[in-house]
Protein backbone atom coordinates (compact mmCIF):
# COMPACT_ATOMS: atom_id res chain seq x y z
CA UNK A 1 0.00 0.00 0.00
CA UNK A 2 2.37 2.28 1.10
CA UNK A 3 4.82 1.63 -2.55
CA UNK A 4 1.79 2.39 -4.22
CA UNK A 5 0.87 5.40 -2.57
CA UNK A 6 2.94 7.73 -5.22
CA UNK A 7 0.90 6.09 -7.91
CA UNK A 8 -2.25 6.24 -6.33
CA UNK A 9 -1.74 9.85 -5.74
CA UNK A 10 -0.51 10.30 -9.57
CA UNK A 11 -3.48 9.07 -10.73
CA UNK A 12 -5.93 10.77 -8.65
CA UNK A 13 -4.42 14.11 -9.51
CA UNK A 14 -4.07 13.08 -13.31
CA UNK A 15 -8.10 12.18 -13.04
CA UNK A 16 -8.42 15.72 -10.66
CA UNK A 17 -9.10 18.55 -13.80
CA UNK A 18 -11.71 15.98 -15.66
CA UNK A 19 -13.92 16.88 -12.74
CA UNK A 20 -14.14 20.82 -13.34
CA UNK A 21 -12.39 22.64 -11.19
CA UNK A 22 -12.60 27.19 -10.97
CA UNK A 23 -10.16 28.21 -12.41
CA UNK A 24 -8.82 29.54 -9.22
CA UNK A 25 -8.53 26.25 -7.29
CA UNK A 26 -6.51 24.86 -10.58
CA UNK A 27 -3.10 27.50 -9.78
CA UNK A 28 -3.56 26.86 -6.35
CA UNK A 29 -2.46 22.96 -7.52
CA UNK A 30 -0.01 24.14 -10.04
CA UNK A 31 1.68 26.19 -7.52
CA UNK A 32 1.57 23.25 -5.31
CA UNK A 33 2.61 20.72 -7.44
CA UNK A 34 5.55 23.52 -8.45
CA UNK A 35 6.60 23.69 -5.03
CA UNK A 36 6.48 20.30 -4.72
CA UNK A 37 9.65 19.86 -7.20
CA UNK A 38 11.14 23.15 -5.70
CA UNK A 39 10.89 21.50 -2.12
CA UNK A 40 11.85 17.44 -3.56
CA UNK A 41 15.32 19.42 -5.21
CA UNK A 42 16.02 21.28 -1.98
CA UNK A 43 15.56 18.10 -0.24
CA UNK A 44 18.03 15.92 -2.28
CA UNK A 45 20.58 18.62 -1.43
CA UNK A 46 19.69 19.69 1.90
CA UNK A 47 18.36 16.77 4.08
CA UNK A 48 19.32 13.78 1.98
CA UNK A 49 23.24 15.55 1.14
CA UNK A 50 23.34 17.56 4.52
CA UNK A 51 23.63 20.62 2.95
CA UNK A 52 21.73 23.10 3.39
CA UNK A 53 20.86 26.15 1.14
CA UNK A 54 18.94 29.79 1.66
CA UNK A 55 20.02 30.11 -2.02
CA UNK A 56 17.65 28.18 -3.84
CA UNK A 57 16.29 31.12 -5.44
CA UNK A 58 19.22 31.43 -7.24
CA UNK A 59 18.50 28.40 -8.97
CA UNK A 60 14.81 28.86 -9.61
CA UNK A 61 15.33 32.47 -10.98
CA UNK A 62 18.25 31.20 -13.47
CA UNK A 63 15.62 28.67 -14.47
CA UNK A 64 12.96 31.37 -14.71
CA UNK A 65 15.03 33.71 -16.55
CA UNK A 66 17.01 31.37 -18.75
CA UNK A 67 13.42 31.03 -20.49
CA UNK A 68 12.62 34.45 -20.56
CA UNK A 69 15.37 35.47 -22.12
CA UNK A 70 15.15 32.74 -24.96
CA UNK A 71 11.77 34.04 -25.56
CA UNK A 72 13.03 38.22 -25.72
CA UNK A 73 16.36 37.61 -27.66
CA UNK A 74 15.53 34.54 -30.09
CA UNK A 75 11.81 34.80 -30.00
CA UNK A 76 11.33 31.26 -29.77
CA UNK A 77 8.81 29.43 -27.25
CA UNK A 78 9.65 30.38 -23.38
CA UNK A 79 8.93 26.27 -23.09
CA UNK A 80 12.46 25.55 -24.80
CA UNK A 81 13.69 26.61 -21.11
CA UNK A 82 12.64 23.67 -19.87
CA UNK A 83 15.19 22.31 -22.13
CA UNK A 84 17.74 24.77 -21.87
CA UNK A 85 17.63 25.62 -18.73
CA UNK A 86 19.26 21.94 -18.00
CA UNK A 87 22.98 22.63 -19.19
CA UNK A 88 22.18 26.69 -17.96
CA UNK A 89 22.00 25.28 -14.33
CA UNK A 90 24.47 22.46 -14.52
CA UNK A 91 26.74 25.09 -15.07
CA UNK A 92 25.47 27.36 -12.80
CA UNK A 93 25.36 24.75 -10.35
CA UNK A 94 29.26 23.90 -10.56
CA UNK A 95 30.08 27.68 -10.29
CA UNK A 96 27.95 27.98 -7.30
CA UNK A 97 29.47 24.39 -5.96
CA UNK A 98 32.93 25.37 -6.88
CA UNK A 99 32.59 28.86 -4.41
CA UNK A 100 30.57 27.34 -1.63
CA UNK A 101 30.91 23.64 -1.13
CA UNK A 102 34.51 24.42 0.24
CA UNK A 103 32.08 25.79 3.06
CA UNK A 104 30.78 24.06 5.51
CA UNK A 105 27.54 24.17 8.16
CA UNK A 106 26.19 27.59 8.31
CA UNK A 107 28.95 28.80 6.38
CA UNK A 108 27.65 27.11 2.80
CA UNK A 109 24.39 28.28 4.29
CA UNK A 110 25.22 31.87 4.48
CA UNK A 111 27.30 31.42 0.96
CA UNK A 112 24.55 30.45 -0.48
CA UNK A 113 22.25 32.89 0.56
CA UNK A 114 24.65 35.74 -0.69
CA UNK A 115 24.60 34.20 -3.93
CA UNK A 116 21.02 34.27 -4.30
CA UNK A 117 20.76 37.84 -3.75
CA UNK A 118 24.31 38.61 -5.81
CA UNK A 119 22.06 36.96 -8.74
CA UNK A 120 18.91 38.97 -8.27
CA UNK A 121 20.80 42.40 -7.97
CA UNK A 122 22.88 41.30 -10.54
CA UNK A 123 19.33 40.49 -12.46
CA UNK A 124 18.35 44.09 -11.69
CA UNK A 125 21.19 45.85 -12.71
CA UNK A 126 21.69 43.92 -16.57
CA UNK A 127 19.40 45.94 -17.94
CA UNK A 128 20.26 45.58 -21.29
CA UNK A 129 20.08 41.73 -20.72
CA UNK A 130 17.65 41.24 -18.65
CA UNK A 131 15.41 44.24 -19.04
CA UNK A 132 15.98 45.08 -15.33
CA UNK A 133 13.36 45.63 -13.28
CA UNK A 134 10.56 46.08 -16.28
CA UNK A 135 10.85 42.21 -16.11
CA UNK A 136 10.16 40.15 -19.01
CA UNK A 137 6.83 39.41 -20.55
CA UNK A 138 5.45 36.52 -22.73
CA UNK A 139 2.85 38.51 -24.89
CA UNK A 140 1.00 35.54 -25.51
CA UNK A 141 0.79 32.88 -23.09
CA UNK A 142 0.24 29.13 -24.55
CA UNK A 143 -2.70 28.19 -23.04
CA UNK A 144 -5.44 30.40 -21.09
CA UNK A 145 -7.12 27.43 -19.26
CA UNK A 146 -4.96 25.52 -16.78
CA UNK A 147 -5.11 22.06 -16.96
CA UNK A 148 -2.64 21.70 -19.67
CA UNK A 149 0.13 23.68 -17.41
CA UNK A 150 -1.15 21.10 -14.58
CA UNK A 151 -0.35 18.35 -16.39
CA UNK A 152 2.82 19.63 -17.85
CA UNK A 153 4.17 20.68 -13.93
CA UNK A 154 2.34 17.23 -13.00
CA UNK A 155 4.87 15.24 -15.00
CA UNK A 156 7.14 17.19 -14.46
CA UNK A 157 6.63 16.69 -10.63
CA UNK A 158 6.29 12.77 -11.48
CA UNK A 159 9.54 12.79 -13.22
CA UNK A 160 11.47 14.59 -10.48
CA UNK A 161 9.80 12.10 -7.83
CA UNK A 162 11.01 9.21 -10.00
CA UNK A 163 14.54 10.17 -10.14
CA UNK A 164 15.24 11.15 -6.84
CA UNK A 165 13.76 7.91 -5.57
CA UNK A 166 16.20 6.28 -8.24
CA UNK A 167 19.19 8.07 -7.16
CA UNK A 168 18.68 7.34 -3.01
CA UNK A 169 18.14 3.68 -3.71
CA UNK A 170 21.83 4.08 -5.90
CA UNK A 171 25.63 4.51 -5.29
CA UNK A 172 24.88 8.09 -5.24
CA UNK A 173 21.96 7.86 -2.67
CA UNK A 174 24.52 6.33 -0.20
CA UNK A 175 26.90 8.48 -0.76
CA UNK A 176 25.08 11.26 0.13
CA UNK A 177 23.99 10.30 3.02
CA UNK A 178 27.28 8.86 3.93
CA UNK A 179 28.23 12.90 3.56
CA UNK A 180 25.45 13.99 4.97
CA UNK A 181 26.28 11.65 8.62
CA UNK A 182 30.02 12.85 8.78
CA UNK A 183 32.04 14.08 6.00
CA UNK A 184 35.25 13.46 7.38
CA UNK A 185 34.46 9.53 7.78
CA UNK A 186 32.97 9.60 4.48
CA UNK A 187 35.97 11.28 2.90
CA UNK A 188 38.27 8.17 4.64
CA UNK A 189 36.24 5.89 3.20
CA UNK A 190 36.84 6.66 -0.17
CA UNK A 191 34.08 8.99 -1.17
CA UNK A 192 35.36 12.25 -2.98
CA UNK A 193 32.93 14.38 -1.40
CA UNK A 194 33.34 17.53 -3.01
CA UNK A 195 32.32 15.59 -6.03
CA UNK A 196 28.97 13.81 -5.12
CA UNK A 197 28.56 17.29 -2.95
CA UNK A 198 28.52 18.90 -6.79
CA UNK A 199 26.49 16.23 -8.09
CA UNK A 200 23.80 16.73 -5.34
CA UNK A 201 24.38 20.01 -6.18
CA UNK A 202 24.03 19.99 -10.09
CA UNK A 203 21.01 17.72 -9.62
CA UNK A 204 19.13 20.37 -6.60
CA UNK A 205 19.81 23.38 -9.15
CA UNK A 206 18.57 21.43 -12.74
CA UNK A 207 15.32 20.66 -10.98
CA UNK A 208 15.07 23.83 -9.15
CA UNK A 209 15.63 25.28 -12.64
CA UNK A 210 12.86 23.27 -14.41
CA UNK A 211 10.55 24.61 -12.22
CA UNK A 212 11.63 28.18 -12.85
CA UNK A 213 11.82 27.30 -16.18
CA UNK A 214 8.24 26.20 -16.10
CA UNK A 215 6.89 29.08 -14.10
CA UNK A 216 8.03 31.69 -16.44
CA UNK A 217 5.83 29.74 -18.89
CA UNK A 218 2.90 29.63 -16.20
CA UNK A 219 2.89 33.27 -14.75
CA UNK A 220 3.86 34.90 -18.50
CA UNK A 221 5.86 37.37 -16.47
CA UNK A 222 8.67 37.54 -14.27
CA UNK A 223 11.00 40.52 -12.72
CA UNK A 224 14.25 39.90 -10.68
CA UNK A 225 12.26 40.67 -7.48
CA UNK A 226 9.62 37.90 -7.94
CA UNK A 227 12.06 34.88 -9.01
CA UNK A 228 14.83 36.00 -7.28
CA UNK A 229 13.58 37.06 -3.84
CA UNK A 230 14.59 35.66 0.10
CA UNK A 231 11.82 35.36 1.45
CA UNK A 232 9.83 33.83 -0.80
CA UNK A 233 11.39 31.57 -2.72
CA UNK A 234 14.78 30.44 -0.89
CA UNK A 235 13.24 30.85 2.50
CA UNK A 236 9.64 29.17 1.30
CA UNK A 237 11.24 26.45 -0.20
CA UNK A 238 13.50 25.76 3.08
CA UNK A 239 9.90 25.81 5.07
CA UNK A 240 8.25 23.59 2.73
CA UNK A 241 10.70 20.57 3.58
CA UNK A 242 11.12 21.35 7.31
CA UNK A 243 7.34 21.53 7.38
CA UNK A 244 6.95 18.33 5.37
CA UNK A 245 9.67 16.27 6.76
CA UNK A 246 13.60 16.59 6.22
CA UNK A 247 15.09 13.42 4.22
CA UNK A 248 11.68 11.80 3.19
CA UNK A 249 9.97 10.96 -0.20
CA UNK A 250 6.75 12.56 0.33
CA UNK A 251 7.62 15.57 2.98
CA UNK A 252 8.28 17.92 0.40
CA UNK A 253 5.06 17.11 -1.09
CA UNK A 254 3.21 17.55 1.73
CA UNK A 255 5.30 20.72 2.98
CA UNK A 256 4.18 22.53 -0.71
CA UNK A 257 0.53 21.35 0.32
CA UNK A 258 -0.17 22.82 3.48
CA UNK A 259 2.59 26.16 2.66
CA UNK A 260 0.84 26.69 -0.65
CA UNK A 261 -2.75 26.81 1.27
CA UNK A 262 -1.03 28.28 4.18
CA UNK A 263 -0.21 31.28 2.08
CA UNK A 264 -3.38 31.59 0.74
CA UNK A 265 -5.26 31.60 3.50
CA UNK A 266 -3.00 33.92 5.23
CA UNK A 267 -2.70 36.25 2.25
CA UNK A 268 -6.33 36.53 1.97
CA UNK A 269 -7.17 37.75 5.75
CA UNK A 270 -7.55 41.03 6.56
CA UNK A 271 -4.84 42.95 7.89
CA UNK A 272 -3.16 39.64 8.72
CA UNK A 273 -2.73 39.35 5.04
CA UNK A 274 0.76 41.62 5.07
CA UNK A 275 1.71 39.55 8.03
CA UNK A 276 2.37 36.47 6.13
CA UNK A 277 5.83 36.23 6.26
CA UNK A 278 5.51 37.00 10.20
CA UNK A 279 3.04 33.97 10.68
CA UNK A 280 5.46 31.50 8.41
CA UNK A 281 8.25 32.60 10.78
CA UNK A 282 6.25 31.71 13.93
CA UNK A 283 5.30 28.81 12.03
CA UNK A 284 8.69 27.43 11.20
CA UNK A 285 9.73 28.06 15.32
CA UNK A 286 7.31 25.64 16.22
CA UNK A 287 7.73 23.21 13.68
CA UNK A 288 11.29 22.84 14.54
CA UNK A 289 10.51 22.96 18.17
CA UNK A 290 7.88 20.18 18.33
CA UNK A 291 7.76 18.24 14.83
CA UNK A 292 11.58 18.60 14.24
CA UNK A 293 11.54 15.94 11.86
CA UNK A 294 8.33 17.33 9.96
CA UNK A 295 5.26 15.92 9.60
CA UNK A 296 5.70 13.16 7.55
CA UNK A 297 9.28 12.07 9.51
CA UNK A 298 7.09 12.56 12.79
CA UNK A 299 4.04 11.02 11.60
CA UNK A 300 3.51 8.37 14.83
CA UNK A 301 4.26 11.72 17.54
CA UNK A 302 1.54 13.34 15.45
CA UNK A 303 -1.30 10.77 15.64
CA UNK A 304 -0.07 9.20 18.79
CA UNK A 305 -1.20 12.34 20.48
CA UNK A 306 -4.81 11.52 19.82
CA UNK A 307 -4.97 7.93 20.60
CA UNK A 308 -6.25 7.44 24.24
CA UNK A 309 -3.42 6.99 26.74
CA UNK A 310 -2.50 3.67 27.40
CA UNK A 311 -4.63 2.14 25.48
CA UNK A 312 -4.17 -1.75 24.06
CA UNK A 313 -4.21 -0.93 20.23
CA UNK B 1 59.74 -3.16 -0.62
CA UNK B 2 57.58 -2.58 2.28
CA UNK B 3 54.12 -1.83 1.83
CA UNK B 4 54.08 1.14 3.72
CA UNK B 5 57.00 3.68 4.00
CA UNK B 6 57.39 6.73 6.11
CA UNK B 7 60.16 8.69 5.43
CA UNK B 8 61.30 11.67 7.43
CA UNK B 9 58.23 12.89 8.04
CA UNK B 10 57.53 15.96 10.56
CA UNK B 11 54.11 17.70 10.95
CA UNK B 12 54.15 21.05 12.87
CA UNK B 13 50.85 23.06 14.21
CA UNK B 14 52.19 26.64 14.31
CA UNK B 15 55.04 26.78 16.45
CA UNK B 16 54.00 23.15 18.20
CA UNK B 17 55.93 20.10 16.44
CA UNK B 18 53.34 17.33 16.20
CA UNK B 19 55.99 14.74 14.58
CA UNK B 20 59.38 15.33 13.85
CA UNK B 21 61.33 13.37 11.24
CA UNK B 22 59.49 10.23 11.81
CA UNK B 23 60.61 7.29 9.93
CA UNK B 24 59.97 3.50 9.95
CA UNK B 25 57.98 1.13 7.56
CA UNK B 26 55.30 -1.45 7.48
CA UNK B 27 56.04 -5.09 6.11
CA UNK B 28 53.12 -6.71 4.21
CA UNK B 29 51.13 -8.77 6.21
CA UNK B 30 52.45 -7.54 9.79
CA UNK B 31 50.67 -6.04 12.85
CA UNK B 32 52.65 -2.99 13.82
CA UNK B 33 51.56 -1.23 17.19
CA UNK B 34 52.07 2.27 17.75
CA UNK B 35 52.43 2.83 21.12
CA UNK B 36 53.43 6.41 23.30
CA UNK B 37 52.12 8.66 26.12
CA UNK B 38 49.02 10.68 25.13
CA UNK B 39 49.59 13.74 22.98
CA UNK B 40 53.11 12.02 21.46
CA UNK B 41 51.60 12.30 18.10
CA UNK B 42 50.13 8.89 16.87
CA UNK B 43 46.83 10.31 15.82
CA UNK B 44 48.63 12.88 14.01
CA UNK B 45 50.84 10.57 12.01
CA UNK B 46 47.70 8.50 11.14
CA UNK B 47 45.91 11.43 9.92
CA UNK B 48 49.16 12.45 7.84
CA UNK B 49 48.42 8.61 6.33
CA UNK B 50 45.60 8.71 5.80
CA UNK B 51 46.19 12.14 3.70
CA UNK B 52 43.87 14.15 6.68
CA UNK B 53 46.76 16.63 7.15
CA UNK B 54 49.84 16.65 4.30
CA UNK B 55 53.04 16.27 6.21
CA UNK B 56 54.96 19.38 6.53
CA UNK B 57 57.97 17.91 5.69
CA UNK B 58 58.68 14.39 4.45
CA UNK B 59 56.91 11.90 1.87
CA UNK B 60 54.70 8.52 2.57
CA UNK B 61 55.18 6.04 0.32
CA UNK B 62 52.61 3.17 -0.37
CA UNK B 63 53.48 -0.06 -2.51
CA UNK B 64 56.11 2.51 -3.30
CA UNK B 65 54.09 5.39 -4.59
CA UNK B 66 54.18 8.70 -2.87
CA UNK B 67 50.35 9.17 -1.00
CA UNK B 68 51.84 12.68 1.12
CA UNK B 69 49.38 15.20 -0.30
CA UNK B 70 46.97 12.96 -1.43
CA UNK B 71 43.50 13.35 -0.33
CA UNK B 72 41.81 10.71 2.23
CA UNK B 73 39.85 9.10 -0.74
CA UNK B 74 42.48 8.94 -3.05
CA UNK B 75 44.75 6.82 -0.35
CA UNK B 76 41.53 4.99 0.74
CA UNK B 77 41.17 3.90 -3.10
CA UNK B 78 44.85 3.04 -3.46
CA UNK B 79 44.20 0.45 -0.25
CA UNK B 80 44.42 1.77 2.78
CA UNK B 81 41.28 2.12 5.14
CA UNK B 82 41.25 3.45 9.08
CA UNK B 83 38.99 3.86 11.66
CA UNK B 84 38.61 6.65 14.08
CA UNK B 85 39.39 6.77 18.07
CA UNK B 86 36.03 9.10 18.52
CA UNK B 87 33.72 6.17 16.92
CA UNK B 88 32.32 7.71 13.72
CA UNK B 89 29.33 5.47 12.34
CA UNK B 90 27.15 7.44 9.75
CA UNK B 91 24.16 7.50 12.79
CA UNK B 92 21.05 7.61 10.97
CA UNK B 93 22.00 4.78 8.83
CA UNK B 94 21.44 1.40 10.06
CA UNK B 95 24.54 -1.14 10.27
CA UNK B 96 24.03 -2.66 7.25
CA UNK B 97 23.87 0.52 5.11
CA UNK B 98 26.83 1.94 6.76
CA UNK B 99 28.82 -1.17 5.65
CA UNK B 100 27.11 -1.00 1.75
CA UNK B 101 27.87 2.69 1.41
CA UNK B 102 31.63 1.62 2.02
CA UNK B 103 31.34 -1.29 -0.06
CA UNK B 104 30.36 0.80 -2.86
CA UNK B 105 34.23 2.47 -3.49
CA UNK B 106 35.12 -1.26 -5.30
CA UNK B 107 31.55 -2.67 -6.02
CA UNK B 108 30.34 -2.17 -9.79
CA UNK B 109 26.43 -2.21 -8.73
CA UNK B 110 24.24 -2.37 -5.78
CA UNK B 111 23.87 -6.17 -5.89
CA UNK B 112 27.29 -6.52 -5.37
CA UNK B 113 28.27 -3.59 -2.46
CA UNK B 114 25.35 -5.35 -0.50
CA UNK B 115 27.23 -8.79 -0.90
CA UNK B 116 30.44 -7.55 0.13
CA UNK B 117 28.67 -5.66 3.22
CA UNK B 118 26.98 -8.92 4.26
CA UNK B 119 30.30 -11.04 4.51
CA UNK B 120 32.05 -8.12 6.59
CA UNK B 121 29.17 -7.66 8.72
CA UNK B 122 29.00 -11.40 9.36
CA UNK B 123 32.39 -11.69 9.63
CA UNK B 124 32.84 -8.91 12.44
CA UNK B 125 30.07 -10.38 14.28
CA UNK B 126 27.50 -7.96 13.59
CA UNK B 127 25.40 -9.91 11.21
CA UNK B 128 22.37 -9.94 14.05
CA UNK B 129 22.70 -6.11 14.30
CA UNK B 130 22.73 -5.52 10.67
CA UNK B 131 19.10 -3.87 10.38
CA UNK B 132 19.43 -1.64 13.37
CA UNK B 133 20.05 2.20 13.06
CA UNK B 134 23.89 2.36 14.28
CA UNK B 135 22.85 5.45 16.27
CA UNK B 136 21.93 3.33 19.19
CA UNK B 137 24.68 0.72 19.00
CA UNK B 138 27.13 0.47 22.04
CA UNK B 139 30.18 1.42 22.38
CA UNK B 140 31.67 -2.33 21.22
CA UNK B 141 29.31 -2.80 18.56
CA UNK B 142 30.36 0.98 16.96
CA UNK B 143 33.87 0.15 17.42
CA UNK B 144 33.54 -3.22 15.43
CA UNK B 145 31.36 -1.45 12.84
CA UNK B 146 34.29 0.92 12.28
CA UNK B 147 36.42 -1.65 11.44
CA UNK B 148 33.66 -3.62 9.12
CA UNK B 149 33.26 -0.24 7.66
CA UNK B 150 36.96 0.37 6.94
CA UNK B 151 37.33 -3.65 5.57
CA UNK B 152 34.45 -2.84 3.16
CA UNK B 153 37.06 -0.53 1.14
CA UNK B 154 38.65 -4.05 0.51
CA UNK B 155 41.87 -2.39 2.36
CA UNK B 156 45.80 -3.92 1.39
CA UNK B 157 46.36 -1.49 4.84
CA UNK B 158 44.27 -1.07 7.56
CA UNK B 159 44.90 1.89 10.24
CA UNK B 160 43.46 0.97 13.72
CA UNK B 161 42.70 3.87 15.71
CA UNK B 162 42.21 3.01 19.85
CA UNK B 163 39.54 0.43 18.77
CA UNK B 164 40.04 -1.32 22.72
CA UNK B 165 39.31 1.66 24.64
CA UNK B 166 36.28 1.79 26.50
CA UNK B 167 35.96 -2.09 25.98
CA UNK B 168 35.01 -4.87 28.45
CA UNK B 169 37.51 -7.48 28.43
CA UNK B 170 35.00 -10.29 26.39
CA UNK B 171 34.60 -7.35 23.68
CA UNK B 172 38.37 -6.96 23.65
CA UNK B 173 38.84 -10.61 23.25
CA UNK B 174 36.27 -10.66 20.60
CA UNK B 175 37.87 -7.78 18.66
CA UNK B 176 41.21 -9.07 19.25
CA UNK B 177 39.82 -12.28 17.14
CA UNK B 178 38.49 -9.92 14.89
CA UNK B 179 42.02 -8.08 14.09
CA UNK B 180 43.73 -11.73 13.99
CA UNK B 181 41.46 -12.73 11.46
CA UNK B 182 41.93 -10.16 9.03
CA UNK B 183 45.80 -10.38 9.39
CA UNK B 184 44.99 -13.90 8.30
CA UNK B 185 43.18 -12.14 4.88
CA UNK B 186 46.66 -11.24 4.34
CA UNK B 187 45.70 -7.52 5.13
CA UNK B 188 48.33 -5.43 7.25
CA UNK B 189 47.76 -3.09 10.06
CA UNK B 190 49.06 -0.73 11.64
CA UNK B 191 47.65 -0.17 15.26
CA UNK B 192 47.26 2.47 17.95
CA UNK B 193 46.47 1.07 21.15
CA UNK B 194 47.19 1.97 24.88
CA UNK B 195 45.80 -1.65 26.42
CA UNK B 196 49.36 -3.20 26.44
CA UNK B 197 48.35 -6.42 26.74
CA UNK B 198 46.53 -6.61 23.59
CA UNK B 199 49.25 -4.43 21.71
CA UNK B 200 51.78 -6.79 23.20
CA UNK B 201 49.74 -10.20 22.24
CA UNK B 202 48.72 -8.58 18.61
CA UNK B 203 51.31 -6.84 16.99
CA UNK B 204 54.18 -8.57 15.28
CA UNK B 205 56.83 -5.21 15.52
CA UNK B 206 56.16 -2.29 17.78
CA UNK B 207 56.95 1.39 17.29
CA UNK B 208 57.13 3.85 19.94
CA UNK B 209 56.66 7.86 19.70
CA UNK B 210 57.37 10.53 22.43
CA UNK B 211 56.73 14.07 22.09
CA UNK B 212 56.54 13.51 17.72
CA UNK B 213 60.20 11.36 17.91
CA UNK B 214 60.22 8.11 17.40
CA UNK B 215 62.29 6.70 20.16
CA UNK B 216 62.04 3.08 19.60
CA UNK B 217 61.05 0.20 17.50
CA UNK B 218 61.38 -3.80 17.37
CA UNK B 219 59.25 -7.07 18.72
CA UNK B 220 57.34 -6.60 21.81
CA UNK B 221 60.06 -8.48 23.20
CA UNK B 222 62.53 -5.76 23.06
CA UNK B 223 60.15 -2.96 23.53
CA UNK B 224 59.20 -4.48 27.19
CA UNK B 225 62.77 -4.83 28.16
CA UNK B 226 63.74 -0.85 26.23
CA UNK B 227 65.32 1.39 28.79
CA UNK B 228 63.73 4.59 26.99
CA UNK B 229 60.57 3.16 26.11
CA UNK B 230 60.28 2.29 29.93
CA UNK B 231 61.01 5.84 31.27
CA UNK B 232 58.38 7.20 29.04
CA UNK B 233 55.64 5.43 28.85
CA UNK B 234 55.38 1.95 30.46
CA UNK B 235 56.74 2.81 33.67
CA UNK B 236 58.75 0.59 36.39
CA UNK B 237 55.80 -1.29 38.08
CA UNK B 238 54.43 -1.77 34.78
CA UNK B 239 57.44 -3.73 33.38
CA UNK B 240 57.37 -5.61 36.61
CA UNK B 241 53.93 -6.85 36.69
CA UNK B 242 55.08 -7.97 33.36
Amino acid sequence: MKKLMPLIVFLVLCFLPLIGLSSYVMHILVLVIMWSIIGMAWNLLGGYCGQVSFGHAAFFGMGAYSSGLLYHHLGISAWWGLLVSVPVLAITSLVIGFICLRLRGAYFALATLALGEVLRVTAENLVKFTQGDLGILIKQRTWVEKTWYFYVILLLAAGSFFLIKKVMKSKLGYYFVAIREDQDAANSLGINTTLYKTIALCLSGILTGIAGAFYMNYMGYIDPTTVFPLYDISIVTVMVVMVGGVATYSGPVIGALIMVFLAEVIRSMPRIGAAHQTLFGILLIFIIIFLPNGIVGDFRKITGRFKPRGALK
Amino acid sequence: MSLLHIQRVSKRFGGLAALTDVSYSVERGEILGLIGPNGAGKTTLFNVVNGFYPPTKGDVFFKGEKISHLQPYQICKRGVGRTFQVVRPLQRMTVLDNVIASAFLRAKDKAEAERIALDIVEFTGLYEDRSLVSKGLPLGKRKKLEIARALATQPEMLLLDESFAGLNPSEQNELIDIIRRVKTKGITIMIIEHHMKVIMSLSDRVVVLNYGEKIAEGTSQEIGNNPLVIEAYLGEAERASN
